[in-house]
C-alpha cells in the first residue's frame, strides 16, 4: 500500500496544494490536514508547506509553530516520523525547536524568486536519500525572511555533526550564514530547507535547467526518498 | 487599564537589515549625525485587573517564550506603564 503523507494547511499556507501534488507524482497518498485539530489522521509522514501562515505576524511560523497540531508533529517527530519543512515550514520547525538556529530578513531586504543551485551536504536522511553528498540539484527559492543564522557554538556544531543538509551554490541569495539552505536533525528525520522542491517534480512545470527551460524535477527525489524509507521501514 | 510593556530588539551581534535600509535613507537625507539605526518591536499588553508579581511573572515568561525568539532577539525590558 502506498505510503500516506500529511500535508498541513496553516491560515496564510501558499503552497499545501503544490505539496499534495508532489506526494502523489511521487507515488505517495496526500492526505490533507488542518493546523487546528489534533489529529494526523494516522499519516507516515509530514509536510509543512509554504507560505505566510498567519501572515507571518510577530515572526515568519511563530504563531503557526503554536497552533494546535504542532504538539502532535513535534510528539511524532520525537518518535521518528519524517517531517518536512519547505519555507514557511522550515520557519515553523526552528520556531518549534525542532530545528536549531532562526531565519531573518533576507540581506539585501528584498523578496527573492529564482531557480537555486543547492549543493546535497547530507544525503543519508529521509528526505534525501535518493540524492549522493556533494550533488548539485536546482530547486526554485522563493522567500523573504531566508536568512539563516545561529550563534558561532550552533553553528560549530552544525557543521561539524553533519546537520547540514544543503548549502546555496553559485550565489548565496539572502546572506545566510555558512551559504546554509537546509538542516536535518541528528536523526535525520526532520529535515527543513528554504527553496522549494514541491516546485520541482514535473517536466514542463519545474525550474529551468542547462537541458532545457522549465525541465527540472530534482525535487521529486525528497517525496521519493520520504516514501522509499517508508516502506523499508515497513518490510 | 494597566499596561506592561515588552521590548524586543535584535541581537546586538547580528544584521538588522531594516534597521540597515533605513540607515541608508538617513545618509540619502544627510542625516549624517547618525551613524545606525536598529529596529526592534514593542508589544503593549493589557492587563485585566492587577499588576501582581505573578502577572508580572508570566509577561516574562511570554516575553522570553513567544514574543522573542532568544536565537535572534533579545528582551530588552519588561515594564508596568500606568
Amino acid at each position: 500500500m502506498a505510503p500516506r503523507i500529511g500535508v498541513i494547511t496553516f491560515p496564510g499556507s501558499l503552497d499545501d496544494r503544490d505539496a499534495q501534488r508532489a506526494v502523489r507524482i511521487a507515488g505517495a497518498e496526500a492526505v490533507p490536514l488542518w493546523h487546528g485539530d489534533h489529529d494526523l489522521q494516522g499519516v507516515d509522514a509530514i509536510v509543512l508547506p509554504g507560505g505566510f501562515s498567519y501572515g507571518d505576524y510577530l515572526r515568519a511560523g511563530a504563531i503557526a509553530a503554536l497552533a494546535p497540531i504542532m504538539s502532535e508533529v513535534k510528539d511524532a517527530a520525537g518518535k521518528g516520523m519524517p517531517v518536512l519543512g519547505i519555507c514557511n515550514g522550515f520557519q515553523m520547525l526552528v520556531e518549534a525547536h525542532l530545528l536549531p538556529g532562526g531565519l531573518i530578513r533576507n540581506a539585501n531586504q528584498q523578496f527573492i524568486r529564482r531557480d537555486q543551485r543547492l549543493i546535497v551536504e547530507n544525503a543519508d536522511t529521509a528526505w534525501t536519500s535518493g540524492f549522493s553528498k556533494g550533488q548539485e540539484i536546482i530547486v526554485p527559492l522563493k522567500n523573504g525572511d531566508g536568512g539563516y543564522i545561529a550563534d558561532a557554538e550552533t553553528l560549530q556544531r552544525i557543521n561539524g555533526e553533519g546537520l547540514v543538509a544543503f548549502r546555496y551554490a553559485g550565489v548565496n541569495p539572502n546572506g545566510s550564514l555558512d551559504d546554509i539552505a537546509g538542516l536535518t536533525n541528528e536523526a535525520g528525520n526532520v529535515v527543513g530547507l528554504m527553496p522549494h522542491p514541491e516546485h520541482a517534480v514535473e517536466e514542463g512545470f519545474g525550474p529551468n535547467t542547462s537541458a532545457a527551460m522549465r525541465s527540472g524535477i530534482d525535487g521529486l527525489t525528497f517525496f521519493t526518498s520520504a516514501i522509499r524509507s517508508l516502506l523499508g521501514a515497513a518490510a | 487599564m494597566p499596561t506592561i510593556v515588552v521590548d524586543v530588539m535584535p541581537k546586538a551581534e547580528l544584521l538588522d537589515p531594516q534597521g540597515k535600509a533605513v540607515t541608508g535613507a538617513f545618509e540619502r537625507l544627510g542625516h549624517t549625525q547618525f551613524s545606525a539605526v536598529r529596529i526592534g518591536k514593542r508589544f503593549e499588553l493589557t492587563v485585566d485587573g492587577e499588576v501582581t508579581e505573578e502577572v508580572l511573572a508570566s509577561a516574562r515568561k511570554i516575553a522570553e517564550e513567544m514574543l522573542s525568539n532568544s536565537v535572534i532577539e533579545d528582551v530588552v525590558g519588561v515594564e508596568v506603564v500606568e
